[in-house]
């Protein structure tokens, strides 16, 4: 049994900035488990530009992206235990029991004063899908691609078609596509895009690949190999259109259809999950219905921006520092944060009144594609704040930022509701 | 007269922005009647560079000899002509560099005529003996 005041679970962008933060808060007995042989998570994968914008005020890659908090976390000297996979987290009061398993030590157990959920999430699989056809090679996850072509050099097809158009996928559109690969449709269930507008037109638009939105895959082909598949359009049901099937020879299907909070130590936990995110319920304060657990990045709920990650790891880290030294889990009422009218759902989603810090940033995403629409914020049924945005889409995440001056001074306060407004 | 209705990428708002020109060539942009749809100043600048001279950073990757992985990610050191980005990808195709390799290592000098180095956007080590 080894004994850490913290231990946070997976060494991505999250885990990284989280150590970091609880570090330079005071807390020095902190170890990262990771399960991958280097720390960096998804970064290392991600070979594109554009990461850091909002952090270091320059277009990075995704490795050197990660890198930057590698380098922080060993100036730190932060142990980062690599190869080690947790296998359960148990809650409690005094401490949490991490199970964790690598080749040199097999099975162990840590005791920790405080625990960071840092996993990430995963993408959703063909068997998630419900796409008829054969079972055939050549039917690959975006980031499984993705891994293959930017880290070992494998090439997983010549002739490709991706079903659905999130991020991962329109990356990969152009990378196949700078690596000889024909990519002949991305084809996309929504009316819209669930991609970053930078990414339709650097990945697709430069190189003249077609961007089909209300169509899906109705039909898979080959035995051995993929040789083709249909796409036809959805109608407003959601059910293929009769007449509007085309048949795309291909021997490569990439999904890039959702991702999914990797949440199966949390479960286990019995730590509350959000039906909408799939990730856990959480507070202000970025901690979970278990006392001294926290969570923070894509395993609370799946961001856009690495930055955005960054600084909620941070916080995560800042809190979790905070609960160790001995402040204790915020006791008694809670102001619910209450998503309405297009707003899916909040993180956090409540907040305690007592909390310390100046203001309270709220996450959301919408339900779909708004335009001149307004966020608005309610303190019970008083009408406290209102933002007018030009656009709002599901693919991007939106904010909004709560006084806390203003929450205390309404010590009656029940709910915050945030709405999405038609102009008046 | 010609429309060309761009998306602006800029931040991740993506202006729709329409720019005008006429029918002259006009390499410098002189060309460029009006820009609007752009919600701030980056979003004009964007429109006028897209319009007479787009540019992107390339990345991609290069095997690595003797690393503790097969290849190393790399990237032009600032924006290419978008033109040259299959230029680019030929030139670094059979390129092999040995280990360890430093984020910023210059790994091509002037790609593709382009005046801009491709450099290493990775830290590999050499692989352990």
């Amino acid at each position: 049994m080894k004994n850490h005041d913290l231990v946070i679970i997976g060494g991505g962008p999250a885990g990284l900035a989280a150590a970091v933060s609880a570090k330079d808060h005071g807390i020095d007995d902190i170890v990262i488990i990771e399960r991958d042989k280097e720390p960096g998570g998804i970064l290392n994968q991600c070979i594109h530009n554009g990461f850091g914008l909002h952090t270091f005020g320059e277009e990075l890659t995704g490795p050197e992206y990660a890198d930057r908090f590698i380098c922080q976390t060993a100036a730190r000297k932060i142990t980062c235990q690599l190869n080690t996979m947790v296998m359960d987290l148990k809650a409690g009061p005094d401490f949490k029991t991490v199970t964790a398993i690598n080749r040199k030590d097999g099975i162990f157990q840590i005791h920790a004063k405080a625990v960071i959920l840092a996993m990430g999430c995963r993408e959703r699989p063909r068997g998630a899908l419900n796409i008829p056809g054969t079972r055939p090679a050549g039917i690959f996850s975006a980031g499984t691609a993705q891994r293959l072509v930017n880290m070992e050099g494998l090439m997983p097809g010549r002739e490709v078609v991706i079903l659905g158009s999130g991020d991962i996928g329109l990356i990969m559109a152009r990378r196949m596509t700078l690596e000889g690969a024909h990519v002949s449709v991305v084809a996309e269930l929504q009316p819209y895009s669930g991609g970053l507008k930078r990414n339709i037109v650097q990945c697709l638009n430069d190189f003249g690949i077609p961007l089909k939105l209300s169509h899906t895959v109705t039909d898979i082909e080959g035995t051995d190999r993929l040789c083709a598949v249909t796409i036809a359009q959805a109608g407003p049901d959601g059910r293929p259109v009769p007449g509007s099937e085309t048949r795309y020879p291909c021997d490569t299907l990439l999904l890039s259809c959702g991702l999914i909070p990797e949440n199966e130590l949390t479960r286990g936990a019995g730590i509350r999950i959000d039906p909408v995110t799939q990730g856990p319920v959480v507070s202000d304060s970025l901690e979970t219905s278990a006392e001294g657990i926290f969570a923070c990045g894509n395993v609370l709920h799946v961001h856009d921006l690495v930055d955005y990650v960054s600084l909620e790891a941070a916080a995560a880290g800042k809190n979790a520092a905070r609960y160790i030294r001995g402040g204790r889990s915020a006791a008694g009422g809670t102001i619910a944060i209450r998503p309405e009218n297009g707003v899916r759902y909040t993180v956090p989603a409540f907040i305690s009144p007592d909390g310390t810090d100046e203001t309270v940033t709220v996450r959301f995403r919408v339900d779909r594609i708004y335009r001149n629409h307004t966020i608005a914020v309610y303190f019970d049924n008083t009408p406290v704040s209102r933002r007018k945005r030009p656009v709002m889409a599901p693919g991007e995440m939106e904010q909004v930022i709560l006084d806390r001056k203003k929450l205390a001074a309404s010590p009656d306060l029940h709910s915050v509701t945030i709405r999405i407004e038609a102009p008046a | 007269m010609k429309q060309q209705e761009l998306t602006c990428i800029g931040c991740p708002l993506g202006c729709t922005v329409t720019v005008t020109t006429n029918d002259l060539p006009g390499p410098d942009g002189e060309n460029i009647l009006s820009v609007t749809g752009n919600t701030c100043p980056r979003g004009d600048s964007y429109a006028r560079k897209e319009v007479t001279c787009p540019t992107r950073i390339v990345t991609s990757t290069v095997r690595v000899r003797g690393g503790t992985s097969p290849l190393v990610n790399v990237k032009t050191a600032s924006a290419i002509p978008r033109d040259k980005i299959f230029d680019c990808m030929n030139a670094i195709k059979d390129v092999t560099v040995t280990a360890p390799v430093h984020i910023g290592d210059r790994i091509l000098s002037n790609v593709a005529g382009t005046d801009v180095d491709v450099v290493a956007a990775r830290n590999i080590p050499s692989a352990e003996v």
